[in-house]
């Protein structure tokens, strides 16, 4: 294939990719609003278990949805690989084209970003049942591809010297794993503030909320995936410290880039202390970890287009 | 002083009365999590204004234009610190709070961490089927057997065991259990991490103190030694004595760039790399090597960065006689993405003296709206547009003088004329000449040396090791009791708890796989069936 050959299939998987994600929102939707009351069944309190056999808890009360919310769930869930697939040929594609790692600039960290908010949600889908979380993740993801392909689109270029280092490589990665694994949690948090709103009012939980899970459950989901983010976030920031050392002679500098980067740290850092503070657990700390993700945006679409930074190798305006 | 009945552990809402209760109210207060959740958000919130405001640090420049731009707030904020954020009053402060909250914290818990793990593990509660996810199944063994099996089991999987032999061995009430623990890694991981975090405080001061960087612009084919007044800028921190720097020496041999042509970065350096000739000290051999963006140079424990590069242009400048008083290369400073670059030629042995203020166009272009200005980085069409002043250059005075700055206070201006290389322009009313004869390339260099910056990466990789042990393991017990039934069967149940952890709120699905995993190895030959009781 020609170079443009391979550029125009880049941007074909890209746009197909997008039009099967909007697919997917749309079928999450409508299984979000088709779902009747959400009946909480029961479950044994002692569940006899044969010898030798392995003793299956189940620990989510079964979900007695209408057979269309079920079923566009399922539809949206296809869809969504479909479009991670798509997604995911579409950025090897552009690094071919480039003939280097994808992430160059801003376009190409948002199409990557992207696909790693759908591989972060896709991977823990394979594990948890997160039809009802769908909606909130195709909705950012499609924002960032059509940022990415309205405002951000550049032609591939030759990395700017700085970012000719493997450490681009190394960095980049986890803070791509990063943005999906906060806005992940940033959607589970916003929804347990909502849900635990209308578990506060009398009576049982109804209407859409009644689709999501239990605020409790919301809660943990979102400090599992922070968890699991913050660790790798601390590791992504001291690899941009090595590298920055090896480019400017200094690890740290205060740059607005790297100030962000810190903020978001320690934002996260707060979040986990709220986790173990009395009377900060809940609701509290579920702003906290909306406010983290924030910071990660300013840091990533702020600093990248108004500050003028080191880091400024957006590529755009 | 006044005994105070305070108990160390108890919440107080208000200070009590006494300095001595004050005070440790307050270092209470200091050092409890709200305090630390408060100081930390203090922390994210204080960083904030060094990110939108310029700082002095990185662009003294653009501070001074900013304080000049806004006369009424800028001095304000100047005097407020808010133009070197990151060494204020305010923001040390909110560090330090936290830094003296962190220690005062993880002190007592680290205490504490160590007599439990001296500690052996406590007791089964009396009920255990009251736990979630108890095991009972029977056995055809007996008690004592039961439990030294699960001892051996569990003391493999390297669990903390205490065991507890039945008071009378074989008779009917007879009852023995084994208790185990593990997972103590979660709180010292937890704890490690906390001091990592000192330590890379420790670390960065160390840099501060006893590290040095200097700046300084290199011409193609001329040379550096490393002493002060080489240097066009150089700071060090308080320990470091600047006479004793490391003696090394280098020459620029050969300056390559290359510009993208086309794309949307066209314009952008697609590589630039300096080769070097160097000596490590004043008596050692030549070597070579090249610098690249990515790829310092190490001599003596400073490195040596290619942080930029510029167009030094060649003048050849003659007074009103004719005689030479000026024949050199002057870097210029660029000053946008396309080298229109800046600079200043002073020729003080003239009589009177001359001075030009000059602009670089590596590609040369003029409009109406910019004026001269270059199109493109590369040297495709390069030209230089002078404006010529006589006159009092003022470097007598004795006030030093930036040697990118002409002050013509006492000059007055002879005109403007633009020069390609080879080009003479004959002053006005004879005052002399002035040729363009070239160009060249000039790259700056920053030396920097951080002795603290090894220690800061040993201690950001003990911090994300301690990290993960914080939040992976799990802090978790195991209680085995078998109890001799009435009928001569032994009843074996098999219970846990796991402390909080990532999976907190939740069971513990990989606790309940230990648990069930153990009961099967305590499994003998003769099984009649086995419970899982579920929490109430
Ligand atoms: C530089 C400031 C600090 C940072 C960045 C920081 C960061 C963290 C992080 C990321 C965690 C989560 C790890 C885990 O859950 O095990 C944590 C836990 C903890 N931190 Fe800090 N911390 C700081 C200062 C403090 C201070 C001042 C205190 C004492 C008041 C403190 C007490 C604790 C405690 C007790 C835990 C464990 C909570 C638990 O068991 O879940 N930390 N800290």
């Amino acid at each position: 294939m020609t170079t443009t050959g391979l550029a125009l299939a880049s941007n074909a998987c890209i746009y197909a990719a997008m039009v099967t994600l909007t697919l997917a929102m749309i079928s999450f939707a409508v299984s979000f609003a088709a779902g009747r009351r959400r009946v909480a069944v029961a479950v044994a309190q002692e569940v006899p278990v044969a010898a030798g056999g392995t003793a299956l808890l189940e620990r989510m009360p079964t979900n007695d949805d209408s057979s269309t919310g079920r079923r566009s769930g399922n539809i949206a869930m296809s869809l969504t690989w479909l479009s991670f697939g798509l997604l995911l040929i579409g950025v090897v594609l552009r690094g071919i084209w480039a003939g280097r790692v994808p992430w160059g600039n801003m376009y190409e960290f948002s199409i990557s970003s992207a696909l790693g908010i759908l591989a972060v949600f896709l991977f823990l889908s394979t594990r948890h049942d997160l039809r009802w979380l769908g909606l909130f993740i195709t909705i950012p993801t499609l924002l960032t591809l059509g940022l990415a392909v309205t405002v951000l689109y550049t032609e591939a270029a030759q990395l700017v010297p700085a970012l000719k280092s493997y450490w681009l490589i190394i960095h980049v990665s986890a803070a791509i794993i990063c943005a999906g694994a906060f806005t992940l949690a940033a959607a589970t948090a916003a929804l347990s503030i909502v849900r635990s709103r209308a578990e506060r009012r009398p009576g049982e939980v109804t209407g859409m909320m009644a689709k999501v899970p239990d605020a409790q459950r919301l809660q943990t989901l979102t400090y599992r995936t922070v968890a699991f983010s913050f660790p790798l976030w601390t590791f992504a920031v001291v690899a941009g410290a090595i590298w920055a050392e090896n480019a400017w002679g200094r690890y740290w500098g205060w740059d607005p880039k790297e100030t962000w980067a810190f903020i978001t740290w320690v934002v996260f850092a707060a979040y986990l202390h709220a986790r173990s503070t009395a009377g900060w657990r809940g609701d509290r700390a579920a702003w906290i970890a909306i406010i983290g993700w924030v910071s990660f945006l300013v840091n990533y679409f702020g600093v990248n287009i108004f500050v003028n930074s080191l880091h400024s190798y957006a590529g755009v305006g | 002083m006044t005994t105070s009945s305070v108990d160390a552990r108890e919440q107080v809402p208000l200070p009590p009365m006494g300095a001595v209760g004050f005070a440790r109210w307050s270092w209470r207060q200091l050092t409890s999590m709200r305090t630390a959740l408060i100081l930390l958000f203090l922390l994210a919130i204080a960083s904030i204004p060094g990110s939108v405001l310029p700082q002095r640090g990185n662009d003294p420049i653009a501070v001074r234009n900013w304080i000049e731009d806004a006369p009424t707030m800028g001095p304000i904020l100047d005097r407020l610190g808010f133009f070197e954020v990151y060494s204020s009053p305010w923001f040390s402060a909110v560090y330090l709070l936290l830094f003296i909250s962190l220690v005062g914290c993880v002190i007592p818990r680290a205490a504490q961490h160590w007599r439990a793990m001296l500690a052996l593990p406590p007791a089964p509660p009396r009920n255990l089927s009251r736990l979630a996810g108890t095991i009972e199944q029977t056995s055809g063994l007996d008690p004592q057997q039961v439990i030294d099996s699960a001892a051996s089991v569990l003391r493999k999987q390297r669990w903390r065991v205490r065991v507890e032999e039945p008071a009378e061995a074989g008779s009917a009430s007879g009852s023995s259990w084994v208790a185990a623990e593990k997972g103590y890694l979660r709180e010292t991981g937890n704890l490690v991490f906390h001091l990592s975090l000192v330590l890379l405080l420790v670390a960065v001061a160390v840099g501060g103190l006893f590290g040095w960087k200097g700046n300084v612009i290199v011409r193609e084919g001329r040379g550096f030694a490393n002493t002060l007044t080489q240097y066009d800028a150089w700071g060090g921190g308080a320990f470091v004595n600047p006479a004793t720097l490391p003696d090394f020496s280098f020459t620029l041999t050969d300056f390559r760039v290359d510009f993208e042509r086309s794309g949307a970065q066209r314009g952008a350096p697609s590589f630039f790399e300096a080769d070097v000739t160097y000596r490590t000290n004043v008596s050692a051999a030549e070597q070579t090597d090249v610098i690249e963006v990515n790829h310092p140079l190490e001599i003596s424990g400073a490195k040596i960065f290619l942080v930029g590069h510029g167009y030094a242009p060649k003048f050849v400048v003659r007074d009103a006689a004719g005689k030479v008083v000026f024949d050199d290369e002057v870097p210029f400073l660029p000053q946008d993405g396309n080298f229109t670059s800046t600079g200043v030629v002073k020729a003080p042995d003239g009589t009177p003296q001359l001075g030009f203020r000059g602009l670089f166009l590596p590609t040369s272009a003029l409009d109406d709206v910019r004026g001269p200005h270059s199109v493109f980085p590369a040297p495709d069409d390069p030209s230089v547009f002078l404006s010529a002043w006589q006159g009092d250059l003022g470097l007598d005075a004795g006030a030093p003088q930036s040697v990118y700055r002409l002050d013509t206070v006492a000059m007055t201006q002879l005109g403007l004329e633009a020069l390609r290389p080879g080009d003479i322009w004959v002053l006005p009313n004879g005052s002399g000449s002035v040729t363009m004869t070239g160009f060249t390339r000039w790259a700056s260099f920053q030396i920097a040396r951080d002795p603290g910056k090894e220690f800061a990466l040993v201690s950001a990789i003990l911090a994300i090791t301690g990290l993960m042990c914080s939040l992976f393991m799990r802090r978790r017990r195991v209680w085995v009791r078998a109890t001799q039934a009435a009928n001569g069967i032994t009843v074996v149940q098999v219970a846990g708890l796991a402390r909080k952890s990532t999976l907190d709120d939740l069971q513990s699905p990989s606790l309940e796989a230990e648990l069930r995993d153990l009961a099967n190895a305590l499994r003998g030959p003769e099984i009649a069936s086995s419970t899982v009781k579920e929490p109430k």
